[in-house]
């Protein structure tokens, strides 16, 4: 009776809104967004420059963005799905035929305000497209050859728009986004081990045609030793940073590795590494544990959410930020090659900061609209 | 509708089970990054702290100040002034060619100098020291100091440097300094501990014989820098220590005579305490500025040195080995009477020269001495008489008196790499080193100083101190209270089997040089403080042909290389002796003409100064 009551309603009022939105999860995003901007004020050597107010001013932005969209009723986000999907497609396009080039790759456009890097934002708007796909799929079509050809040309076309930038890194990301929500799907679970076998085996073939400086981060990472003061130069100084960081850390504003430049790419890739020297075992514990909350939080939304849309959407979201995170950490801590990919919030960086805003709204949005249902 | 809704139950059923597939992952993956984590910070955090401050924390070293050389009478003989330098940090210089420039009106420099300047500029990072001049004149250094204000960045330094003020009259005694090279590092530990760019180490003599003890230890600074080397801030100053300061046995006044005596000739000077080996002065001439050394000798200063046909950069009296010539008979003649070959009374009739199968050998008197005892043979240094005694004595036991007096031994064991050990021949040795048998004429040869055996001028300075003491082993000493290694032999032991035959030899020298006839009567002192006794020698440099035997050419006639190398040695006061000495002027010609009377004149000065060297002595007593 209840849920039919609440079915026929279809209006939410403000007020029900601000009674179902996630405080935890806000708050843990507003405590994030709070340490990441400490740390880029470290990374600025304790002053307040250009790094510092322009995080804050688009941490503002951002955010005050995210809780616009959270109000947003969840279905029209569902109706942006392709849509979205398509624009970000399009500015790919334009990146590749206008884009600004940077250290060798062609992967931001100007949009005057912003350097935009359209990729980022498909890290985000792949879960949003292939969500939408399967929401009205029922479960035996799923595995038909058609679906799974369908849903691999979604993934497929942005992936190969971004190598040619070339960003491998960022392709692979987005690779990841878009099998989450085919992992959720309930694509057959035999696909995902053969693909993963096929991947294996056709690991070494991958390596013959990967570009020279990716076969050397390979390398580098199997053996970072080999050449401590080129390519293994980030990978060292990075582990001495964080090793030396100790139990409680060196002390804000005091990390020497990073203080004396000896870290490249501090406030972007290497965010964590500068964190970590400066809170120690106990700061890196606690920046985890936040993040876990946040991962936890996404998945109980999901939980909650009576639609299978915004279910598969915050499952994925929630599987895809982990894995950006973990890569992340796992790159800087010397478990994974240097893929260059931004850790979510902490890192300097508009797009990716853009990008994981819109897909947190897009949760909380979820979780704001839980009972809504959407044909 | 129903259909719908169990499909619908079925995709709930297989998203939840995935989503709780995919939080197991994540389960363990965070586990995994919190144990790495926990691998890295704490497990290996010293690794990475160590690591971290390699990194960040880097030394300076700052050239340790050198320990001083004194005299016995704490005269800095060898000591640090104030260098002045003009330093340049080219980063801190705004218009570096405007300044340059300026600097090199301003200091007079060639374009020789100016492009090394340059060089030097494009060798080092924009934020190290750029050294413009290192030892600049105060007029210079003033003008720069007036010039400041025009001169951004420029920066006048004092800097401490070595500084010999005697200048050439130490060089062979105490060597010079100079930058160190990779060779001297790579040799002592002590130099490669203590190095820094610039450093200046010992190169020969007592600067580096004693380069561990003067180089003290380096100033430490410790800075904080960045990944580029740029320092950050100072962390710590280590103050360094000084090296030790060497007092030595010398007497400067002492020393500067030779220097005086020696002054156009190639020659050497030693002079030696009798009791203590203390020595009181040793030189070698010609010598030197070490000074010309310290910043870097210029090529034209080290050409005019290298080139010198009197060759400054060998040091006569500890490399030099000459023939000792007539001066090695006092051993001759003792190892004589040792050996019971001879007694006081024995005569031999010199006729001028003598015949050995059918060879002749000439005395240097031609018309001959007449009978002959020892002291008289002697006193006139007659050869005949030499020979005679030699060829009973034979060369074995002759090196065996010999060789116990300290000749064919470095007197100074490893102080000296230069040393030469000389030689005294012996059967054995020429068989083994020349594969030949050991010839009759060769002894009687040897028996007055010439043929194989070969002697150092510092080594017939000993010999002659341990006759003049008694024939007691002594050991040469030239740094105070320092021994030098290798004296394994108990000081004073007695060299002699009777200490008669010493007195004989002492007298037949005191004869030599106090009587009349006696070869170097002309240079006596009658006055008994100063009275000493001696024996010239006049070393041949050249077999003497009977065609020259017979022009018998006067030693300005001949060819300088040819004439003969003139010795003396002796020792003094005769009554109660205290100093020996020795005296060697290559080619310089006769020893009683030419060696002798430099003697008279050092003998004068050593025994004045000996009461002031013992006040120095009983002052020090007192102290302790």
């Amino acid at each position: 009776m209840y849920q039919h009551t609440r079915l026929s309603n279809n209006n939410f009022g403000i007020l029900q809104k601000f009674k179902n939105f996630d405080y935890t999860l806000l708050f843990c995003i507003l405590l994030l967004g709070f340490i990441s901007l400490t740390t880029i004020y470290s990374t600025d050597g304790g002053e307040v420059l250009f790094h510092t107010k322009s995080h804050f001013t688009k941490l503002v932005v951002f955010t005050l963005m995210m809780l616009i969209i959270s109000f947003i009723n969840i279905k029209f986000w569902f109706s942006l799905g392709y849509l979205s999907y398509l624009a970000v497609i399009g500015l790919l396009v334009w990146t590749y035929l206008f884009g600004i080039t940077s250290s060798g790759s062609q992967r931001w456009i100007n949009l005057y305000f912003i350097n935009l890097q359209p990729s980022e934002l498909m890290k985000i708007f792949i879960i949003l497209c292939l969500a939408k796909y399967f929401h009205r799929m029922k479960l035996e079509n799923v595995n038909s050859i058609y679906t799974i050809l369908t849903s691999l040309i979604i993934i497929m076309l942005p992936m190969g728009l971004v190598i040619v930038q070339p960003d491998l890194g960022t392709a692979l990301l987005i690779a990841v986004s878009g099998i989450a929500v085919l992992w959720f799907a309930g694509i057959n679970h035999k696909y995902f081990i053969y693909t993963m076998l096929g991947f294996v085996i056709s690991l070494p073939f991958i390596i013959a045609f990967l570009k020279p400086y990716q076969k050397l981060r390979v390398l580098t990472f199997l053996n970072p030793d080999r050449d401590p003061l080129g390519a293994g130069y980030q990978i060292i100084q990075s582990k001495i940073a964080v090793g030396s960081g100790g139990i409680f850390g060196k002390g804000f504003l005091k990390g020497t590795q990073s203080y004396l430049e000896f870290l490249p790419e501090k406030h972007t890739d290497f965010i964590f590494t500068l964190f970590s020297e400066e809170f120690g075992f106990v700061g890196s514990t606690i920046l985890l544990l936040i993040y876990a909350i946040i991962i936890y939080r996404i998945v109980a939304i999901g939980a909650s959410c009576r639609s299978y849309f915004a279910k598969i959407f915050c499952y994925s979201f929630s599987a895809a930020i982990f894995v950006f995170i973990t890569i992340n950490m796992s790159m800087v801590l010397g478990l994974l090659p240097i893929v260059g990919s931004p850790l979510p919030i902490m890192s300097y960086g508009g797009s990716s900061m853009l990008a994981t805003m819109i897909g947190f709204g897009i949760v909380m949005s979820a979780r704001v609209h839980n009972q809504q249902l959407i044909a | 509708m129903i259909n719908s809704s169990s499909d619908n139950v079925k995709k709930l059923n297989s998203i939840n089970r995935r989503m709780f597939i995919t939080g197991s992952f994540k389960f363990f993956i965070m586990v995994g990054i919190v144990s790495r984590l926990f691998f890295l910070q704490v497990k290996e955090n010293k690794k990475y702290l160590t690591l971290s401050d390699k990194n960040r924390i880097r030394e300076w070293k700052l050239a340790p100040v050198r320990g001083e050389f004194q005299d016995y009478f704490g005269n800095v003989i060898a000591g640090n002034f104030e260098a002045y330098q003009l330093h340049v940090i080219p980063e801190q210089v705004e218009d570096f060619r405007y300044v340059i420039f300026r600097l090199k009106d301003l200091l007079e420099l060639s374009d020789k100098e100016f492009k090394k300047i340059l060089k030097k500029k494009r060798e080092i990072k924009p934020w190290e020291t750029l050294i413009v001049s290192d030892n600049l004149s105060w007029q210079k250094f003033s003008k720069i100091n007036n010039h400041l204000y025009d001169l951004n960045g420029v920066k006048p330094v004092i800097s401490i440097s070595r500084n010999y003020p005697y200048s050439e009259n130490f060089t062979h005694l105490i060597g010079y300094v100079s930058q160190a090279n990779q060779k001297d590092i790579e040799n002592l530990d002590s130099i490669k501990k203590n190095f820094v760019p610039g450093l200046k180490v010992g190169k020969v003599g007592l600067e580096k014989s004693f380069e561990e003890k003067l180089i003290g230890s380096n100033d430490i600074e410790r800075y904080e820098v960045n990944a580029y080397g740029r320092r950050i801030s100072q962390l710590e100053f280590q103050k360094g220590k000084k090296g030790e300061t060497l007092r030595l046995t010398i007497d400067t006044e002492v020393q500067k005579l030779t220097s005086n005596l020696l002054k156009d000739k190639a020659g050497s000077i030693c002079v030696m305490d009798i009791y203590t080996g203390a020595i009181i002065a040793m030189n070698s001439s010609p010598s030197f500025d070490p000074n010309l050394f310290v910043f870097g000798i210029s090529n034209d200063d080290w050409q005019l040195i290298r080139n010198d046909p009197l060759k400054p950069l060998v040091n006569k009296t500890l490399q030099g080995n000459y023939s000792p010539g007539s001066t090695i008979k006092p051993i001759v003649a003792l190892s004589a009477l040792e050996n019971g070959i001879i007694n006081t009374n024995f005569t031999v009739k010199c006729t001028g020269k003598t015949e050995m199968y059918g060879q002749t050998y000439h005395c240097w008197k031609k018309k001959g001495h007449g009978f002959v005892s020892l002291r008289n043979a002697m006193k006139q240094s007659c050869d005949t008489y030499f020979y005679e005694i030699s060829r009973k004595l034979g060369v074995d036991k002759l090196s065996e008196t010999a060789k116990k007096f300290g000749l064919g031994e470095k007197v100074f064991g490893n102080l000296f790499e230069i040393e030469k050990k000389g030689l005294v021949p012996n059967t054995q040795w020429k068989k083994n080193a020349l594969g030949q048998g050991w010839l009759l004429g060769e002894t009687m040869i040897t028996g007055i100083g010439q043929g194989y055996i070969q002697t150092t001028p510092i080594q017939l300075c000993l010999m002659t101190a341990q006759i003049a003491n008694g024939g007691h082993k002594i050991y040469p000493q030239i740094v105070v209270g320092q021994q030098i290694e290798n004296q394994s032999i108990e000081k004073f032991s007695p060299l002699y089997k009777n200490s008669k035959n010493i007195k004989i030899v002492q007298d037949a020298m005191f004869g030599s040089t106090n009587e009349v006839m006696g070869t170097s009567y002309k240079s006596r002192i009658d006055n008994p403080k100063y009275q000493f006794a001696g024996k010239t020698g006049t070393a041949q440099v050249k077999k003497i042909t009977e065609r020259e035997r017979e022009l018998d050419l006067k030693t300005f006639q001949i060819p300088y290389e040819q004439r003969d190398h003139a010795l003396y040695v002796a020792f003094g006061p005769y009554k109660n002796p205290r100093y020996a000495l020795s005296i060697l002027i290559e080619h310089g010609g006769n020893g009683s003409t030419t060696a002798a009377p430099m003697a008279k004149e050092l003998f004068k000065l050593i025994i004045d100064r000996h009461s002031i060297r013992e006040s120095i002595d009983s002052k020090k007593y007192l102290e302790i």
